[in-house]
């Protein structure tokens, strides 16, 4: 309904409202392309592209300033209303939500650079089907934003769930080896926070969606959200 | 789209040739000289009118200046007992029916005693007007005892002297063709040789009424006759007028009947005013009796013309009233007739102020309605009130133009002279008035 | 979300009646407007909450001043106006023939688009209601209805000095804070406003923005407003017309972040037709 909408009669907002988007989509993909590369870095055990991922988060962070500084402008300039204000309000919030999304790929990167230099471990398999997991989520929802599709970005945030499952599940695996064995405790604490990072950024992802639900309805999502990780309770007690 | 294709302009090989203004010389310089000559016809236009409007007022007091001033003779008039008082009582009655015009005729005639003839008696007697016994009259009346004695007056001379005093009798047509003779011309030179014509102003002009004669002929009637007329006239229309344009506008149903009402009133307007004298022949003389000639009937005819006028102008006052004052009043919970009494009516008197004195100013100009109605009958009485027979400016003028002594020529332009003078004097006051509401408000 | 949308010609929905506001100060039903032939309402129901600002806003000709002047029955002095269905004022129907016009007109004040002043003094210019309603015994109680009029309208400090100049004299701001204060001094117990800033500066129009939040607290504030920055400022509720239709109303709030309808969606976010 309302990506078929009448453009606006000044046209040149129409286009600012576009770079926006634009914006978006790309901090998106950014986002997406350094949690896979950092994830691969983990896994093939290869520094080098950790540390490139390292510093490519610099692009997102870029992108973000951009974002801050052109929602500025928008609400200065044009005074933007209901579905407009909305818009530039959600635009500020994914950009830093994505932001964070960037970071945690970093801080994954930085633990592989570090892991590297142990022994491979086993549990490090889990890791990639989780991030593919986060990553799916990730597209589903940006892709939601673009299209502006409420019900592609609800069932996307139903899907965090299945993150915050596997979370735990790696989680209890950690507990395991760690217990096993006193010497792995300082990798898998790495990758229990590596898994954690990954649960955060499916966090993010379900923030996007919820963003998303209010950008086209005007109303925040108002099911509770799916909670899957139940670590808090034994941990915080 | 539609069946006719718009083909576009024609293109050298698809792209639009871009059109520019035409910005050469030749273009501007035309356009410039096409404005000069549309303002040189508007400077033609009011340069042509200013110059009609000058001539006729240059003919006009040329023409009519002279009527203000009166020629006299001075003479030494013998007051003879016997003929002013021949009661011999020197009662008021007696003194009243003496022949004071046979004392200032012997006193012209003893100025010239060679003249013997009858005719030519006659002749010399014509230098006197019939009435220049009425300044020894009114001496005697004040103070009998100068009975017996002789006296000098300045008496009024007659038409045919004051003419040739004034120079409007030229010398050199043959003796035939002008009214006086050349024996009357060569007395009228010793006369004035002697320092015995003399010229005073005519006051008499301004407060006696019409005349055979042109030398007693005065408008003081005629503008006693208009004052009142106008006065009626004003007193009936203004009340009436403003309070049925208030009514139209304000507050009568816009239907049918009120539509055909509003035509008819400004078709009123345009009626012929001889239409409105016919109507006040048929109605105020023939149905309900009024006197003939009387200011009270001139003024209701008047009225009546005037109604349209002042209607329509009301009307237009009213409308004029911006409609966020009326808005401002309703919103405050003022009723129609607060909102019409207290803001519309005060803002639109300058305007209803304006349109009544120009429609007074346009019946006192008018002629053909009071002739209608017996204003054009010789009255040499000043009426005194509404009743009174009478007549007007414009009839006055009328009649002195008609008149064929070359006396009243000079006093029919300076009737129109006084006539005009009271026009400016009313619109300015249309205007002062006009002004003056404007700031109080 | 507490909403009433009303489809174009539909009739009033039962989410809508259940949607009338408790204790409205002014309720209107199916209400009615033509101008000769011509219909410029069609079935408006709309409450009016006491004590708050209620914009009317839409595009030119939609009939936000139509129905504003339905209100007071301003439209009477319009010739061929015909008004039909039910607008009540605390539940006495407005348009009753037993109900004396210009009395209500003493209770539901009018301000206009244009400042207008009477062209008297200052002080006239508010004692011509109270006086032609007999409020004031003498001369001391019409003092003090200008004064407290005045003050409320936050003109008093500008103009007590010179309360015997013409109002005309006035700036624009000013003249319409008079007229503010004008309409306030007959005690109403709404206040209508015509756009009621389209003629001010943004100085003047703040002022008196800042002037409605303060009447509010005593006064029930109806205005229409082509500036939807103006209605997000200064409203508590929101209704939206469009070419006769009240299209939507509800909290302001909710009508300027997200609007039920497309047409009001439209509208606001300039991307009409």
């Amino acid at each position: 309904m309302l990506n078929k909408q009448a453009d606006h009669i000044v046209k040149s907002f129409d286009e600012e409202l576009k770079q926006l988007n634009n914006i978006i989509a790309e901090m998106g993909g950014l986002a997406e392309a350094q949690l896979d590369r950092a994830v691969e870095s983990l896994v093939r055990r290869n520094s080098d592209l950790a540390a490139q991922v390292v510093n490519d988060d610099k692009r997102i962070d870029n992108l973000e300033t951009e974002i801050g500084s052109l929602t500025v402008r928008l609400l200065a300039l044009r005074q933007p209303m209901a579905q407009d204000l909305r818009e530039v309000v959600a635009a500020i919030k994914i950009a830093s939500d994505i932001e964070r999304i960037g970071d945690y790929a970093k801080n994954i990167a930085k633990r592989a650079i570090v892991l590297s230099g142990f022994a491979p471990m086993k549990p490090v398999a889990t890791i990639p089907r989780m991030s593919r997991l986060a990553l799916t989520i990730i597209k589903d929802v940006l892709d939601a934003y673009i299209a502006k599709d409420a019900e592609a970005a609800r069932a996307a945030w139903r899907r965090d769930e299945e993150v915050d499952e596997m979370y735990n599940s790696v989680f209890r695996e950690m507990l395991t080896y760690m217990m096993e064995d006193p010497r792995n405790i300082g990798p898998c604490t790495h990758l229990l926070f590596i898994a954690k990072n990954i649960e955060r950024i499916g966090d993010h992802a379900t923030n996007v969606a919820e963003i998303v639900y209010y950008l086209v309805h005007g109303r925040s999502l108002d099911e509770a959200r799916p909670k899957g990780d139940t670590t808090n309770v034994p941990i915080d007690g | 789209m539609t069946d006719a294709v718009f083909t576009g302009p024609a293109t050298a090989n698809g792209v639009a040739k871009l059109r520019r203004p035409d910005l050469s010389e030749g273009r501007i310089r035309r356009r410039y000289a096409a404005e000069r000559r549309f303002r040189l016809y508007g400077i033609l236009a009011i340069g042509f009118a200013v110059f009609m409007l000058g001539f006729l007022a240059i003919t006009v007091i040329l023409q009519g200046s002279s009527a203000f001033w009166q020629t006299r003779i001075a003479l030494d008039v013998a007051i003879d007992a016997a003929t002013v008082d021949p009661a011999g009582d020197r009662s008021e009655d007696s003194l009243r029916s003496g022949d004071y015009q046979a004392v200032v005729r012997d006193a012209l005639r003893g100025l010239f005693p060679e003249v013997t003839g009858r005719a030519d008696r006659r002749a010399l007697g014509d230098f006197l007007s019939n009435a220049a016994g009425m300044v020894v009259m009114e001496r005697v009346l004040a103070d009998p005892s100068i009975i017996g004695t002789t006296q000098r007056f300045e008496v009024l001379a007659s038409t045919d002297l004051d003419m040739l005093a004034k120079g409007k009798i030229r010398r050199d047509v043959p003796e035939a063709d002008r009214p006086v003779k050349d024996q009357q011309i060569a007395w009228f030179d010793r006369l004035e040789a002697e320092g015995r014509i003399t010229s005073t102003f005519n006051t008499a002009f301004f407060t006696t009424g019409d005349s055979r004669e042109p030398e007693q002929a005065g408008l003081g009637g005629a503008m006693m006759g208009t004052f009142l007329t106008i006065v009626t006239a004003i007193l009936l229309s203004l009340p009436i007028s403003v309070a049925a344009a208030i009514y139209l506008e304000e507050f009568a149903p816009k239907n049918k009947i009120t539509d055909i009402i509003e035509v008819n009133i400004n078709n009123l307007a345009a009626v012929p005013s001889i239409v409105f004298g016919l109507l006040g022949l048929a109605v105020l003389l023939g149905f309900f009796g009024l006197p003939r000639g009387a200011p009270m009937v001139g003024g209701m005819v008047l009225s009546l013309m005037t109604l349209p006028t002042i209607i329509i102008a009301t009307r237009a006052a009213l409308k004029a009233v911006p409609p966020s004052i009326r808005e401002a009043a309703y919103g405050v919970g003022a009723s129609k007739q607060q909102v019409v009494l207290h803001h519309v009516l005060p803002l639109a008197m300058p305007g209803i102020m304006t349109g009544a004195i120009i429609g007074t100013a346009r019946a006192m100009g008018e002629s053909a309605a009071v002739l209608m109605i017996g204003m054009v009958a010789f009255i040499v009485d000043v009426p005194g009130s509404i009743t009174d027979s009478s007549t007007v400016l414009p009839v006055q003028i009328y009649l002195w133009a008609d008149a064929p002594e070359r006396g009243f020529v000079e006093r029919t332009s300076a009737g129109i002279m006084v006539m005009l003078v009271f026009l400016v004097l009313m619109n300015a006051a249309a205007v002062i008035i006009r002004r003056r509401f404007e700031r109080r408000w | 979300m507490d909403m009433g949308t009303l489809p174009a010609g539909a009739a009033m929905s039962p989410a809508v009646a259940s949607r009338a506001i408790e204790g409205a100060k002014m309720t209107s039903r199916k209400v009615c407007v033509h101008y000769g032939q011509k219909q410029a309402l069609f079935d408006v129901d709309l409450d009016i909450p006491s004590r708050q600002v209620t914009a009317l806003i839409g595009p030119s000709g939609c009939g936000k001043s139509t129905y504003l002047r339905c209100l007071n029955r301003m439209n009477d002095v319009i010739d061929g106006c015909r008004v039909t269905g039910d607008i009540r004022l605390d539940g006495e129907n407005i348009y009753d023939p037993k109900l004396d016009v210009v009395m209500l007109r003493a209770r539901i004040g009018m301000v206009f688009q244009k400042p207008n002043p009477f062209p008297k003094s200052i002080y006239d210019n508010i004692a011509y209601g109270p006086r032609i309603h007999g409020m004031a015994a003498g001369k001391t109680e019409m003092d003090e209805i200008v004064q407290l009029s005045l003050e409320r309208a936050g003109l008093w400090n500008e103009v007590k000095d010179r309360l015997a100049q013409p109002g005309t004299g006035l700036s624009g701001g000013q003249q319409q804070r008079l007229c503010i204060a004008r309409a306030i001094a007959v005690s109403p117990e709404v206040i209508l406003m015509d756009e009621p800033c389209s003629a001010l500066d943004p100085i003047a129009t703040a002022k008196i923005e800042e002037l409605m939040d303060e009447l509010r607290e005593n006064y029930t504030i109806i205005i229409v407003t082509h500036s939807m920055q103006q209605a997000a400022r200064v409203s508590q509720k929101t209704a939206f017309f469009h070419l006769g239709y009240l299209v939507e109303w509800g909290d302001t709030e909710q009508i300027f972040t997200s609007p039920r309808d497309e047409r009001t969606q439209g509208y606001i976010t300039g991307r009409f037709g």
